[in-house]
């Protein structure tokens, strides 16, 4: 029997970043906004104790703070002719779970993405011809970067982010990234103090001619208070950011940035350890009624609503909407359908540079402490020699010296016994690594849809991961890890590895939680699930909200666009959804 | 409670393992963790303990994993497909490293050299002994090599790394929260020994 519940205004799903920033937005427009949380409430004081955050077994190895495969996961393959099975363990992704939702346990590596990134389809066509990119199946966002940058710069004033700007209003800064997009004002705090890694690299790529800056982060570099008054202390570089909870209120989360104001409002409400399973529609399914939701003790409530935001992590965005029947299904077959296209990941791809004078005490860490070098990022370089699109950003941040995890030796040595404990010893301080973030591109074969087999404990059918590195994707890696390894002969360490991506993605280690798309956004409804305010082209008074909304991932991190797009979202809900609620904003 | 802190695990009896499934263990971490200059070996620090109290918990039972059938063969890049957790995997496992010895040299594992353990063990963890009952000696190897691991480098309120061994060894200063003096003191030693979340043993009065 479902218990119906009084009527809310708006009906949020899922309280991380993007919830608590509309629930923010929404309420200070005077709507009764209430947010259905899967998992549990989470503090900072409470939850990320000081006493015993710093737990490498329970937090990184357990992930006492993550999605439990038990509770949701999904099946996985390469391509459309295998059968797919479920990830009875997460490894190459960790979903968030709880308040703060990944955002809790994330680096805070806090990105722009460039206008050359959002007018993607239309730049590269124009530059290097239609059949550069024949084989993907890119497309433009239908923002531009100038649309986004009030956006971006209103979310890194809330989180507080630590960088230097290297182009303001048209001029370049010096010490900040030259490729970067115009910016109206730095950032609200300056760079973390570096560690000696970044340092070294740093100094190496200006050598050789690149352009290193200290990469945008959202561990504080000094005492700061945002703009809804809210107080954070300094990082203080224990090395315990991702996978963990920040203890000492210097990590930017929902937690340390809007919930210590939200919560104080009469009118919005949370409801934590409770499972939306789907949105309800009304009879001819173009308007969504709420949400019916099960809590712990089995109970089911329907909640109505008069607006419905999606603002679980995107993947199960993506799985909402196709439990919900909001949207069509894509088929990779015909190409029709909007709903589990052109889902994206990271093309990751590292060098590990090892010395045996340097000791880079690898434990002194933040999450985002470090230097990226953008010179192969993206549109920052000219591909018409090349044969392949999209680049990626070399970041050297070393987040931790954690020893299950972290235990770095040379190639070749045996993985127990007196010779692995030596090279382990000897490896542990004096190795400097850095990576490559590749962008993503999306292809016809690469989606998502709902598994014919499995199902989850309510017996909903899981959502079925068909994804592979598209060859375009593996060629740039390639480029950028050659590259890499004129970084790594620069340094001048006693030998380097280089760990390069390879077709076939191994779901099993981990490499980035950046899934991106599923429902993305754009102009035409027939390939965008949403407009480019993330508003539903089939239910109009359902907005989805997060990186499901990305029509492919650039070579960059995914939380400063995710932030920016969720108050680009707020204010044309707040400035031109409620003039004519329940209408579309753009015109099908 | 999620939020809940650790308890200390206290070492003395076994509540997983039996007693001859404790010493195979036993034999096994300080094969893969050997006692040398560097270190005290995997036993001594407590890495079977670690491990037998893991198998009682939610690892063992795989209770936050996905468990639902039907469990088909995959591919290595689709993870882990079998229905067996942990507790399963290495009851079932043990005994057929035992068996399989007993069959092939008339000796269990502790009874053979150390020199014999490690070819044994490296013979298991490249596929190329078939050990009985199904079991698949580069999986269960891989497992044991993960918890031994876990076991020697987590914190020691855990059972292993016993008086943070692993992290003197490493100069990993443990669960400390606060570097700012040391940041830009670049490629100087850090000079402060560890600290475990239950502090340090001087710190409690039982000495260093």
């Amino acid at each position: 029997m479902t218990k119906i519940l009084p009527r809310k205004d708006v009906v949020i799903v899922g309280l991380g970043w993007t919830g608590s920033i509309l629930a923010h937005e929404l309420t200070d427009q005077g709507l009764d906004v209430v947010a259905i949380e899967r998992g549990p409430w989470r503090d900072t004081a409470t939850d990320f104790n000081i006493g015993y955050a710093q737990d490498e077994l329970r937090y990184s190895i357990r992930r006492d703070l993550f999605l439990q495969p038990a509770v949701e996961t999904m099946t996985v393959r390469n391509d459309p002719s295998q059968k797919a099975l479920p990830m009875r363990d997460f490894g190459s992704f960790l979903p968030g779970n709880g308040v703060g939702g990944a955002g809790v346990h994330w680096n805070g590596h806090t990105w722009r993405f460039w206008d050359s990134d959002f007018q993607i389809k239309t730049n590269l066509t124009k530059k290097y011809g239609a059949s550069r990119i024949a084989d993907l199946q890119v497309e433009d966002w239908g923002v531009t970067g100038a649309e986004m940058e009030p956006y971006y710069d209103q979310f890194e004033y809330l989180a507080g982010i630590s960088g230097k700007a290297g182009n303001i209003k048209g001029q370049l800064q010096e010490g900040g990234n030259p490729f970067e997009d115009p910016r109206s004002r730095d950032y609200p705090n300056p760079p973390m103090q570096m560690t000696y890694a970044p340092t070294l690299f740093a100094e190496v790529g200006r050598s050789i001619g690149l352009h290193p800056f200290p990469t945008p982060s959202a561990n504080m570099s000094r005492a700061y208070v945002n703009p809804l008054g809210i107080a954070m202390g300094q990082c203080t570089y224990c090395g315990f950011c991702e996978r963990f909870g920040c203890a000492n209120y210097s990590k930017s989360s929902a937690q340390t940035t809007v919930l210590p104001v939200l919560m104080k409002k009469s009118n919005f409400e949370v409801r934590t350890d409770s499972e939306v399973l789907h949105v309800d529609l009304a009879p001819g399914g173009k308007s969504a009624r709420g949400v019916t939701y099960v809590d712990t003790s089995g109970e089911e409530y329907f909640q109505p609503a008069d607006l419905v935001l999606l603002c679980a992590y995107g993947l199960h965005n993506a799985r909402l909407m196709m439990l919900s029947g909001i949207g069509k299904i894509y088929d990779p077959g015909s190409g029709e359908g909007t709903v589990g296209r052109n889902y994206c990941y990271q093309t990751n791809a590292g060098v590990q540079v090892f010395f045996d004078d340097k000791n880079f005490n690898p434990f002194i860490a933040a999450g985002a402490l470090g230097q990226t070098i953008d010179d192969y990022n993206g549109d920052a370089f000219d591909h018409g020699a090349l044969d392949f699109v999209g680049g990626a950003g070399i970041n050297c941040i070393p987040t931790n010296g954690r020893p299950i995890g972290t235990r770095p030796t040379l190639p070749g040595t045996p993985k127990w016994g007196s010779a692995w404990k030596k090279a382990t010893v000897e490896g542990y301080k004096s190795t400097l690594g850095y990576s490559s973030q590749g962008s993503s591109y999306a292809t016809r074969n690469n989606y998502l849809d709902l598994d014919p087999t499995y199902k989850d404990r309510f017996g909903r059918p899981l959502m079925r991961m068909t994804f592979d590195f598209p060859d375009n994707d593996i060629r740039m890696s390639n480029y950028v890890c050659d590259r890499m390894e004129e970084i790594a002969k620069a340094l001048g360490g006693k030998q380097y590895a280089v760990s390069r991506r390879k077709k076939g993605w191994d779901s099993v280690p981990y490499q980035s939680t950046h899934n991106t798309g599923g429902a993305i956004m754009g102009t035409d409804p027939k390939k965008s699930a949403v407009n480019t305010f993330l508003q539903s082209w089939d239910v109009p008074n359902v907005f989805v909200i997060g990186a499901s909304a990305f029509p492919q991932n650039a070579g960059k991190n995914p939380t400063g666009t995710v932030g920016a797009l969720a108050f680009r979202a707020a204010d044309a809900i707040r400035n031109q959804y409620l003039r004519n609620p329940g209408a579309p904003l753009v015109q099908a | 409670m999620t939020s809940d802190p650790p308890t200390q695990v206290v070492a003395g009896g076994w509540h997983f393992f039996s007693a001859q499934e404790a010493a195979l263990v036993e034999a096994i971490v300080d094969r893969i963790i050997p006692a040398d200059e560097l270190s005290m070996g995997g036993k001594e620090a407590g890495c079977a303990v670690y491990i037998d109290r893991q198998l009682m918990g939610a690892f063992g039972a795989s209770s936050r994993l996905y468990t639902q059938g039907p469990f088909l063969p995959g591919l290595p890049t689709q993870g882990y497909q079998g229905e067996a957790n942990p507790a399963q995997r290495y009851r079932t496992g043990l005994a057929a490293i035992d068996a399989f010895l007993k069959q092939r040299d008339g000796k269990t594992f502790v009874e053979l050299a150390p020199a014999e353990q490690d070819a044994f063990l490296t013979a298991m963890e490249a596929g190329k002994v078939d050990l009985p009952n199904g079991v698949k000696g580069p999986g269960f190897f891989g497992l044991l090599l993960q918890n031994t691991m876990e076991g020697f480098f987590a914190d020691p309120v855990y059972g292993g790394n016993k008086d943070m061994v692993s992290w003197r060894m490493l100069g990993f200063p443990g669960a400390r929260y606060d570097y700012r003096d040391h940041v830009s003191k670049h490629n100087q030693p850090y000079p402060q020994p560890p600290v475990s979340i239950i502090g340090r043993p001087e710190w409690l009065g039982k000495g260093a």
